[in-house]
């Protein structure tokens, strides 16, 4: 009977279900993507005749590019909104004291653990009570908002790698606390921010449960393509999904190179 | 015939057979041979210290050894049947590891009684052969005691007990005490020792410590970079080192490049009687070997005295000894001398050429 | 170190902000199911009508019932595919890793929308998987339950979960120092012994992190029975959802949602006591 090493096994039986759970989780995106190119629509197999009809019908649609636009903007302002709250979120749980901190701490995670459902009408009922208009803003404050703890954790950690006392010499040697905070903080944690930044981009471009309930006339991409799905199918929603699963691609290349080269960092520096 | 012939004389009580035999074995990773192809038996009962620098090979036999490595060839023969074919968790072998290893999620006795339950040892023995482990190594007042609050020296002792209690017959100790701080690693180096003979386990201890493996341990076997550099008693492998390398890695010594020619070895104006072939030679002198011959107890009774004059350059008082740096013709030596105040310009010293020995490269 | 302008210019805003955008809404919720629709007016009343109401009706029993098991399962089945992935790549992918790892993630970052949609193009009547079967002659007519059942939704929501179910297990594996494993073997536990007494229990707060995770948001999950689920795979929050539009009841929607906050705030709770017990850091 031959020995097993033991982290470097061969576990055959565990190999195949392992490459089964993987082919469960990529099998319906590949079947899409492909069927973005069928000329005979979404359904039937096998999917014959491939053409770029669905896609160039996709360029065409003038709706769903404003709402890919509009998309776009709430997204950039959610970053703006979420990365300043949760950077003086985060500088505070790291540095201050204050009655509540721990209740604070979990209000702050709620929206991320809760349904969306519960968040989004909870909103909701706040605009209506301060008789807002549901519109593009509303989710801009409702996505910002709900994503302030994503940047809070993030940052957290960066600050709590972080060298105090780099923060301490700058102070010694005579910078004020706003001078450190710019000079020293900050580029200290840029590799967090970028981090935190994408992933909240990401997360507000394909936010669609608390959009729900705060969207006004113009749409977000999600719910454009919701709509339409309520609608019928059509492939150019199998066209337009290709092109979000492509671009999310490259974003997590993006995302991964700024891990290693954070960690790389942290090795370099010791 | 005559009856003489018929019978045949009585055998010499053999040596009994080794309880390990590493037969030519060899590992590597990818391009690096990490043990090239070293052989050495293990008596029972023993206690062997495998000492090497980190990257000599000596963790990775251990390794080998327990069973959490495969060779790239050569073969591991315990009591005469194949040890290196069964996975860890079959062979009688037991580890006591570099961190520990306690399982944190368990308490000291659980985690004592992890082998025997493991191998459904019958429940009632297993209480008492713990609780005899933990009195052995002094830790049965921690029983409830959860590994994350016991202090470094506490914790090897549970390793100690959890290995000790399946009754191995072979105990791997990897480099167990480095991380104890200097005291303790004195005091713990007696109680394993005194546990040793006490179990009478033979125990395969590997370390980078010199000192250590020469208190602790029967034989000593050399690692140097993946080979077998010489394996003895710490008295043998000290007094008689066979390279330059395992004369200088135990203990202290100066390596002196000489010429030998009739009988003589010179090396700059030190002469020696030598014994062995002419033409460049390696020799091995102690420095406590080199005597001040002003110190009143100068020994007149030494064979082969060879004298010599040398001008002290450095002196590091050491409680009980000096060592003194000193300069002989642009030949440095260390000398070793029982404390004395302090000393300087040129002195005489004194040797015995038995205790200059030739090794090789 | 820090003066107290600095604390306090930190901690306010974020703090000013969370109170008015997050204690506020929710709060509002909170207040809205004590109070009462009468004649399509929503009445300021303070009453437990909206409770009362909740508790005795057997739709909505009927529905909160189903929504659990169908998070239970969801549960189920992503530890069921998480659990031995992540086991698979920490223990015995080697040099692979990385690159499997980042593979797991990418789905996290595409579109729930894209992958709901995915799954409903798959499993229609007319749709990919009853095209292959029919294709393969494994069957002639459409299979009908594939889509919109509860096992739709549940296959969904599987899908999307399994691999946020994944990384709190694998995490917690990683963590797990290897010479405990070889420790366990060197003591004569097997692979499998040495899994169910050292690796499974080390590895516990992170499968419960991720079981709580995808319980809580399979149960207040209301898109995925829109898209697959028809009209036997309706949950809770799709009951919620129609409250808050048609069938305008907001104090009612209300209180659903707070029973839903209630059931999630005490599992969370309990699960965060239970992970503290298990983590030997």
């Amino acid at each position: 009977m031959s020995a097993t090493a033991i982290t470097k096994g061969r576990a055959p039986l565990l190999a195949v279900y392992s490459t089964l759970v993987f082919a469960f989780i990529y099998l319906p995106i590949v079947v899409l993507i492909v069927y973005s190119f069928n000329r005979d629509g979404v359904g039937g197999f096998p999917p014959r005749h491939l053409t770029l009809n669905w896609y160039r019908q996709l360029f065409a649609d003038a709706a769903i590019w404003t709402s890919v636009l509009n998309s776009l903007i709430v997204a950039a302002g959610s970053v703006a909104l979420s990365l300043t709250l949760g950077l003086l979120a985060a500088l505070a749980l790291d540095r201050a004291s204050f009655p509540g901190k721990s209740l604070f701490r979990r209000l702050v995670l709620l929206p991320l653990i809760l349904p969306g459902i519960i968040t989004g009408l909870s909103l909701l009922m706040f605009a209506v009570y301060a008789h807002a208009n549901l519109s593009l803003l509303t989710v801009f404050l409702g996505h910002g908002t709900a994503l302030i703890s994503v940047a809070t954790t993030e940052l957290f950690a960066g600050l709590q790698k972080m060298d105090r006392a780099q923060e301490e010499a700058s102070l010694d040697l005579g910078a004020t606390p706003l001078q450190t905070f710019w000079r020293v903080t900050l580029p200290n944690l840029k590799l967090s921010l970028i981090a935190a930044g994408l992933l909240i981009f990401t997360l507000s471009m394909d936010e669609i449960a608390v959009t729900f309930f705060l969207i006004g006339r113009d749409n977000t991409l999600p719910l454009e393509i919701w709509g339409r799905l309520r609608r019928g199918i059509t492939p150019e929603i199998n066209a337009i999904s290709t092109l979000i699963f492509a671009v999310s691609v490259a974003l997590i290349v993006i995302w991964f190179r700024l891990r290693t080269r954070a960690t790389r960092r942290n090795f370099e520096a010791v | 015939m005559s009856l003489a012939q018929a019978i045949p004389p009585l055998q010499e009580a053999s040596a009994p057979p080794p309880l390990l035999e590493i037969r030519s074995l060899a590992k590597r990773f990818g391009p690096n041979e990490v043990l090239k192809v070293v052989s050495l038996n293990i008596a029972s009962g023993e206690f062997i210290t495998l000492l090497g620098e980190s990257g000599s090979g000596k963790t990775t036999m251990l390794r080998l050894i327990a069973g959490f490595e495969q060779p790239s060839s050569g073969e591991i023969w315990m009591n005469g049947e194949r040890l290196d074919t069964l996975p860890p968790y079959k062979r009688r072998v037991n580890t006591v590891f570099q961190q520990y290893a306690l399982f944190p999620h368990l308490n000291v006795r659980d985690n004592v009684a992890y082998g025997l339950r493991a191998t459904n040892a019958p429940a009632n023995d297993i209480d008492t052969r713990v609780a005899d482990a933990l009195r052995m190594v002094k830790m049965e007042t921690f029983a409830t005691a959860r590994p994350a609050t016991l202090s470094g020296g506490q914790q090897q002792r549970v390793a100690l007990a959890r290995a000790l209690v399946n009754r191995p017959l072979l105990l791997l100790l990897d480099e167990p005490l480095c991380a104890l701080d200097a005291n303790l690693r004195k005091a713990m180096q007696i109680e394993l020792k005194s546990l040793q003979r006490e179990v009478g386990i033979t125990f395969l201890f590997v370390t980078h410590d010199q000192e250590e493996a020469m208190a602790l341990s029967d034989r000593i076997a050399l690692l140097r970079n993946g080979a077998l550099e010489q394996i003895a008693s710490p008295r043998e492998i000290y007094s008689r080192p066979v390279t330059a390398y395992a004369a200088q890695f135990i203990g202290q010594t100066n390596v002196l490049r000489a010429e030998v020619h009739g009988g003589i070895a010179s090396c700059r104006s030190l002469r020696w009687a030598a014994r062995g072939p002419d033409g460049p030679a390696l020799f091995s002198l102690r420095p406590e070997a080199i005597h001040l011959v002003a110190a009143e107890s100068a020994r007149s009774d030494l064979h082969d005295q060879s004298g010599f004059t040398a001008i002290v350059k450095q002196q590091l008082y050491g409680g009980s000894s000096e060592l003194l740096e000193v300069d002989c013709d642009g030949q440095l030596l260390r000398v070793k001398i029982p404390a004395r105040g302090a000393l300087s310009g040129a002195q005489e010293f004194t040797f015995s050429a038995t205790d200059a020995v030739r090794v090789a490269e | 170190m820090y003066s107290r302008v600095y604390k306090s210019l930190v901690s306010v805003p974020p703090l000013l902000w969370v109170g008015l955008f997050l204690l506020l809404p929710y709060a509002l919720m909170l207040a809205h199911s004590f109070w009462l629709v009468r004649d399509g007016v929503l009445i300021h009343h303070w009453n437990l009508q909206n409770y009362r109401n909740l508790v005795t009706n057997a739709v909505y029993a009927e529905v909160l019932w189903r929504s659990m098991r169908i998070a239970a399962s969801v549960t189920l089945c992503s530890l069921l595919l998480g659990y031995p992935l992540a086991y698979y790549l920490s223990f015995h992918a080697g040099a692979r890793k990385e690159i499997l790892y980042q593979l797991v993630i990418v789905p996290l970052w595409v579109s729930y929308l894209v992958r709901g949609y995915a799954w409903k193009t798959v499993l229609g009547s007319e749709g990919v998987l009853n095209g292959f079967l029919q294709y393969l002659h494994l069957t002639r007519a459409p299979v009908g339950f594939l889509l919109y059942s509860p096992f739709a939704v549940i296959l969904m929501l599987t899908h999307i979960y399994t691999p946020f179910v994944f990384l709190p297990i694998y995490a917690a594996l990683e963590h797990i120092p290897r010479p405990l494993v070889e420790a366990s073997q060197d003591l004569g536990a097997g692979p499998l012994k040495t899994f169910l007494r050292v690796v499974l229990p080390l590895s516990l707060p992170g499968l419960i992190a991720g079981a709580t995770f995808a319980f809580v948001l399979s149960l207040g999950d209301f898109l995925a029975p829109l898209l697959v689920g028809g009209a036997s795979g309706t949950m809770i929050a799709n009951i919620v959802q129609s409250l808050f539009g048609a069938a305008y009841d907001w104090p009612l929607g209300a209180a659903i949602s707070v029973g839903i906050l209630l059931i999630t705030v005490s599992l969370l709770f309990f699960t965060e006591r239970l992970e503290k017990r298990w983590s030997f850091r």
